[in-house]
Formats: C-alpha cells, sequence, structure tokens
C-alpha cells in the first residue's frame, strides 16, 4: 500500500506538468526566442533589446468556446509566419505569446496584466469574445499598450479608450442587418428572441435588432433568456412556442445555439433561427446536426468570396491547419496584419507611437473586408448573410453600412 | 394548460437525471459520511466512454437494442473500474484522517478530471462540446396540436430514460434493504470499525459501494447526454452540483430522499425558467434548498442524528 503513494505522486506530477505544457505561453512559429521561457525580459520588445518583437495574445484555448480561441490562434499564427517569411518588421523577427483564459473575463484580465508587466509586450490581440475583451481593455488602457481585439463585436469594448481598436464591425450594425433583412427579405411580422444573458455580445445584439425590428413595423413576439453553458433550453423554448413565432433571433454562441437548435425542434418549433457571427464555427454543424437547415445568421466574411486575396488565404490556411477557415480565424489574421504593419509604420516601439500608427490604418485590404478605422478606433466595413443546410453555409447577400 | 403538461414532461426528465446522479452521493456519503465531490466528474468520463463505444459501433449505431445495452455496459463497467481506482488510491488512505483531509482530495480528483479531459492528447477529448450521437433513434410518441405548432410533444427517448432510471433506482433499492451485501453496507454506515469486529469485510464493502456508485453516475450521464446532446468536459460540474443539491434537500444519505430531491428539483428549476426567468434558475433552486435546510435541517426525508459526544 505505501509503495502506491509515490507512484501516484509522480503520476501526478507527470500529469500537471503536461497540463503545464498547454497554458503556458508558446511564442508561436519558427520565430520563437530561444529559451523563451527562462528569460522574458530579455525576449520582451523593448526597443533595441533583442532582435524579436514580441506581440501578446489572450485567447479562449480551452473551456466551451474553445474552437473561437483556436481558430483565432491560427489566422495570427499565419500572419506571423508570413511576415517572418517575408524578412520581419524593423529588421526583427515577430513572436507571440499566448495565454489561455479559458473563456472567462477574470482569467483574461489576470492574462493581460501577465503580458504587459511579466512578457512586456509591445502591443495585445484578442479576445474573441466581448466580455473578456471589456476585461482586458480596461488594463491595456490603464497601461498604455495597444490593444487589437480581432472579433469582439460590443461597443463597450473601444469605448474604454484610445488604446483599444477593433477590425471588425460592432453589434449595433450587426443586430440592424439582420432586423433589416429579416423585415424585408424573408418578410416576417413576428419573431421571438433568444438571448443569452451571460454576455455582453448576445444582449447587445438583442437591443438593437428588437429596436429595428420593431421601427420596421414587425412585432417581437417574445423575449426569453438562458446562461452560457446550459444545456437544457426546454422551459425557454415551450414558453417561446405559445407565441407562435415566424423565426426565432438567437445571437448566442455555437455551442449553445447548437443545442438550442436542436431541442427547439424537438419542442416543436420548425421556424427558422437566425443569429451573429458567434455562431460560426465547424463545431456548429456537429452540435446541431441537421437542425438549423434554413436557418440564417450574419458574419464578417464568406469562404465563397472569389477575390484571389480571400481564396490564397483560405488555401495558406487548409494547408497549414486543415479544415475552412471560419471568420474567427479570418479577423484574427486581419488583426496581425493590421498590428505588423503598424509596427512597420510606427517611428519607434513605444506604446503611443504604435497607437497612432494603428489609428491610421485606411483602406487596409483584410481577408474578412477593407479596414478603415473611424474617429472611434472601430472598423468599418460591411457584413454578410449566410443561409445554412445540409452541414454548410452558402452566401445569401451581402449589407454595407 | 397544454404548457404546463410540456413543463411537466420536461421537469420530469431533467429531474430523474437529477435524482440518479443524486443516488451515488448519498450512497457513498450515507456509507463513509464523504461527500464525493468527483463523482459529478466521473459521470462525465463514462459519457465519453459511451461517446467512443458509440463511435466504435458506427455513428449510426441508434436504434440497435445490443448497441444500446453495450455502451451502457461500457460506460457503467469502466466507471465502476474507475470508481475503485479512485476510491482505492484516493479516498482509503486518507480513511483514518480528518473527514476534511478526504473531502479536499475529493476536489482535487474533480478538477484533475475535468480540466485533464480538456487536453486534446491521446485518447484524452478536448475542451470543444461534442454532440452525443443519437444512440436512441427519436421518435414522437405524443402530440397535442396542431403539427405545425404542436403544443405537447412527448418523445421515446423521455419514456425510455424515465424507465431506465426508476429501473436503476428500484433495483439499488432491492440491493440495499434486500440483500446480504446491502445489510452489510448498511453495518458500515452506522459504524465501519464496530462493522469490522462483526467479520465485515469493511474495504471490500466501501470499494463495492464506490463502484455501484460511479457505475450509476455513467448511466445517469448517458441519460443526460441522450437527453441534452452536448457533451463537454466541464458538464461534470454542473450537473454534479446540481444533484449535490437535490441529496441534499431530499436527506443526503436517504437513497427515496434522493430520488424525490432531483424531481423536486428538476421540475422547480424547470417552472422557475418557464414561468418566471432562466436567471432566476439557481437563486431559486439554491433558495429551496435554504428552505429546506431552515425547515427540516436533515432534508426532507432525513433524520437529524444528535452528535454522539
Amino acid at each position: 500500500m505505501r509503495r502506491f503513494a509515490p507512484m501516484l505522486i509522480a503520476a501526478f506530477a507527470l500529469f500537471a506538468a503536461a497540463c503545464e505544457k498547454k497554458t503556458q505561453p508558446a511564442p508561436s512559429g519558427e520565430a520563437a526566442p530561444g529559451g523563451q521561457a527562462a528569460q522574458p525580459a530579455n525576449t520582451g520588445g523593448t526597443p533595441g533589446g533583442s532582435d524579436t518583437i514580441l506581440l501578446g495574445e489572450v485567447g479562449s484555448l480551452t473551456g466551451a468556446q474553445a474552437t473561437f480561441g483556436i481558430s483565432t490562434r491560427n489566422g495570427i499564427d499565419l500572419a506571423l509566419k508570413e511576415a517572418n517569411a517575408a524578412g520581419g518588421v524593423k529588421g526583427k523577427k515577430l513572436a507571440v505569446r499566448v495565454y489561455d483564459d479559458q473563456g472567462k473575463p477574470e482569467e483574461a484580465a489576470q492574462a493581460v496584466t501577465r503580458l504587459i508587466t511579466q512578457d512586456k509586450v509591445v502591443l495585445i490581440l484578442g479576445e474573441v469574445a466581448s466580455s473578456n475583451s471589456l476585461a482586458m481593455a480596461e488594463k491595456a488602457q490603464a497601461a498604455g499598450v495597444p490593444m487589437i481585439t480581432p472579433s469582439s463585436t460590443n461597443p463597450a469594448v473601444t469605448d474604454k479608450g484610445d488604446f483599444i481598436f477593433r477590425v471588425c464591425f460592432i453589434d449595433p450594425f450587426q443586430g440592424f442587418v439582420m432586423a433589416k433583412f429579416a423585415r424585408e427579405n424573408l418578410q416576417l411580422n413576428q419573431v421571438a428572441i433568444f438571448q443569452d444573458n451571460k454576455s455582453a455580445y448576445s444582449i447587445g445584439l438583442t437591443d438593437v435588432f428588437s429596436r429595428k425590428f420593431t421601427e420596421m413595423g414587425g412585432k417581437i413576439t417574445a423575449t426569453e433568456s438562458y446562461s452560457q453553458g446550459d444545456t437544457d433550453f426546454r422551459a425557454q423554448l415551450t414558453a417561446i412556442k405559445r407565441t407562435k413565432p415566424q423565426a426565432i433571433y438567437v445571437p448566442g454562441y455555437y455551442n449553445d445555439v447548437g443545442i438550442i437548435a436542436r431541442q427547439a425542434r424537438e419542442q416543436g418549433l420548425t421556424v427558422p433561427l437566425m443569429g451573429g457571427d458567434g455562431w460560426d464555427s465547424e463545431k456548429l454543424f456537429e452540435l446541431a446536426g441537421n437542425a438549423l437547415d434554413g436557418s440564417y445568421f450574419s458574419n464578417h466574411y464568406s469562404p465563397d468570396n472569389p477575390d484571389p486575396k480571400v481564396q490564397k488565404f483560405i488555401a495558406d490556411y487548409k494547408a497549414a491547419y486543415g479544415g475552412v477557415p471560419d471568420a474567427l480565424a479570418a479577423l484574427g489574421y486581419d488583426s496581425a496584419k493590421v498590428a505588423i504593419a503598424a509596427i512597420e509604420k510606427a517611428k519607434d516601439l513605444s506604446g503611443p507611437a504604435i497607437r497612432d500608427a494603428i489609428a491610421q490604418t485606411k483602406d487596409f485590404p483584410g481577408v474578412a473586408g477593407t479596414i478603415t478605422l473611424d474617429k472611434n478606433r472601430n472598423a468599418v466595413k460591411s457584413a454578410v448573410i449566410l443561409k445554412i443546410g445540409d452541414g454548410k453555409t452558402t452566401f445569401v447577400t451581402s449589407v454595407n453600412p | 394548460m397544454s404548457q404546463l403538461l410540456q413543463h411537466l414532461i420536461n421537469g420530469i426528465a431533467a429531474g430523474t437525471i437529477y435524482a440518479l446522479v443524486a443516488l451515488g452521493y448519498t450512497m457513498v456519503y450515507g456509507v463513509l459520511k464523504l461527500i464525493n465531490f468527483a463523482h459529478g466528474d466521473v459521470m462525465m468520463v463514462g459519457v465519453y466512454m459511451g461517446y467512443s463505444t458509440a463511435f466504435m459501433l458506427g455513428r449510426q449505431a441508434q436504434g440497435t437494442l445490443w448497441g444500446v445495452l453495450l455502451i451502457f455496459l461500457v460506460a457503467m463497467g469502466g466507471c465502476a473500474l474507475m470508481g475503485f481506482l479512485i476510491e482505492r488510491f484516493a479516498y482509503r488512505p486518507l480513511r483514518e484522517k480528518p473527514r476534511l483531509t478526504a473531502l479536499i482530495t475529493a476536489i482535487g480528483i474533480s478538477f484533475t478530471l475535468s480540466y485533464g479531459f480538456q487536453l486534446d492528447i491521446g485518447f484524452l477529448p478536448g475542451a470543444a462540446p461534442r454532440a452525443f450521437p443519437q444512440i436512441i433513434k427519436p421518435a414522437m410518441w405524443f402530440t397535442v396540436g396542431d403539427p405545425e405548432f404542436p403544443d405537447v410533444v412527448l418523445w421515446n427517448w423521455q419514456v425510455i430514460s424515465l424507465l431506465l432510471a426508476v429501473g436503476l433506482m428500484a433495483g439499488l433499492q432491492y440491493l440495499v434493504f434486500r440483500t446480504r451485501f446491502g445489510r452489510a453496507m448498511r453495518a458500515v454506515s452506522f459504524d465501519h470499525r464496530v462493522a469490522a469486529l462483526m467479520g465485515i469485510p469493511t474495504d471490500r464493502v466501501i470499494s463495492l459501494t464506490f463502484m455501484i456508485g460511479s457505475a450509476l453516475a455513467a448511466g445517469a450521464g448517458l441519460l443526460y447526454a441522450i437527453k441534452d446532446t452536448s457533451v463537454s468536459p466541464l458538464m461534470g460540474l454542473y450537473v454534479g452540483l446540481k444533484a449535490f443539491v437535490a441529496a441534499v434537500i431530499g436527506g443526503i444519505g436517504n437513497v427515496p430522499g434522493a430520488m424525490v430531491g432531483g424531481l423536486l428539483l428538476g421540475l422547480v428549476e424547470e417552472f422557475v425558467v418557464g414561468y418566471a426567468a432562466s436567471t432566476w434558475r439557481d437563486a431559486v433552486a439554491f433558495g429551496f434548498l435554504i428552505l429546506v435546510l431552515l425547515v427540516r435541517p436533515g432534508g426532507l426525508f432525513g433524520r437529524v442524528a444528535a452528535e454522539k459526544v
């Protein structure tokens, strides 16, 4: 009996070590600075100090929204590899230190503090979920480190201050696009809303959608809510069913939406669902089965886009990671591209210098649309509407701001 | 009226699963006075075992009775083995230590399993949620209202899962109160030192209790996965906590209490979400727990035992 104890401890230690490896910062690509973890101060982005410029990234690499973080991760990685292959920036190689926030705002805030104080990164990329970006933006702004969120669409994120940017459109626009599409293209009169009341993103989309849809003469029959991570939505769906809507707007994340769709069908709700870019993940189709056929969602880009720049990105991405990149991968790629261009242009590697360079971004050719940052540091670009059928999406229409 | 009926069906479906998971808590607590916080995570591991088995049988294993039986058998057997190992290596060495020590180990095991399963190496499934294959071919058994918007729907798997849960519970009840092993279990629960003096192999009884509890957890987990279709490494924490609440409401350590507690909790949650708001779900569930504890500190079916000094 006694003999087992050391073995068990050893097994646990091994296990813990394996966990460490995954969550520890891993500078990506070939540009990983040698012996990174040992001397973070030297590898940091201090100007002139080393031959590497270190960026920071925070994402949900584990947890319920893991595919968001992984897609973004891959997109950023691809952009950095390209930049390094082309000789780097200002004669230096680029590297990125990644922290996993498990999809939790409090972890994100901690990770960003670590990036700023310990790793001394010159710029921060992330997060996808608006709730997490809000937690990060506060810290980045206070420390004067520029931050670019690839795909947080909640308006409040860039309101945190002049160091916070985004390369995607904002929620009011996405809610507006769906309301307009539902009313004009689908000619719906009665829509129910099923929102995630734990997510700033979902609440934002709901607000704008219901206001616009009512303004345009439609009627919201019911507004029910759920909490991220729930798996039983039958009670709310039963309540929605009673109001006989023609469609249900579910501006949530793919992991919840997939189950909601199945349970809606199961409860006898056959009407289409509508949503936003939080739906965009290959996992959605696995979770939903064919329950989402005939549903619509607004998104940042469509892989159907024939633009050679987009097609090249898709081909490169497929070669590197397998699978078609989703919008989050595309936006991750764009955010890193914008960051790299700004660092190249900035007169030095200080926070304010890089911030000024990012702020001047105009007509930047991203794979998810052309990026021009407005005075509120938000990208102004068009949205696409995608329709779901047979486990894939097809392009329906594109809506300009 | 039809809405009420639908809520009842949904609430009972959710409640039976809470009840089944709660049974495992209650059994272990009854015998060892240990709250096995890893119970929900054992359930999660069972679900993934069932998931892998379903895939090995081919994703469309649905419909075949033998397929379903095999999936349940593998998951429940695998979890029984895991329950044995956890008890043998994590709890038994601490049995004579203060109770808090074992509780802390239990939480450690729970986190090791739920976060370990988020890794993406070897057989570990990774963090992303997955869809559980439909191992019971879904069919509508009963509808009310027009087919476009049926007011009430009852599915075959809801009935099957209810029957299965009731069967498992009845089996457990028989085991505890009608068999030699059950008598030994109750004796160990009463006082394991004296039971040992009477010639009862305490260690073996405790091991077996853990194995049965874990097997039940796996069974419940599979029913849960069939119901809600999504499985993820963190599911055990959530369901486990709810089942724990159910066990306490019923009177922890009491088998019929766990069943009633689970059903009550499922129904209360369903009605709160259906008629009020989902934000209130947990607040009301835990409020209900506090209320029960205030009125009947031992839980609905529990007895308040005077502490012997």
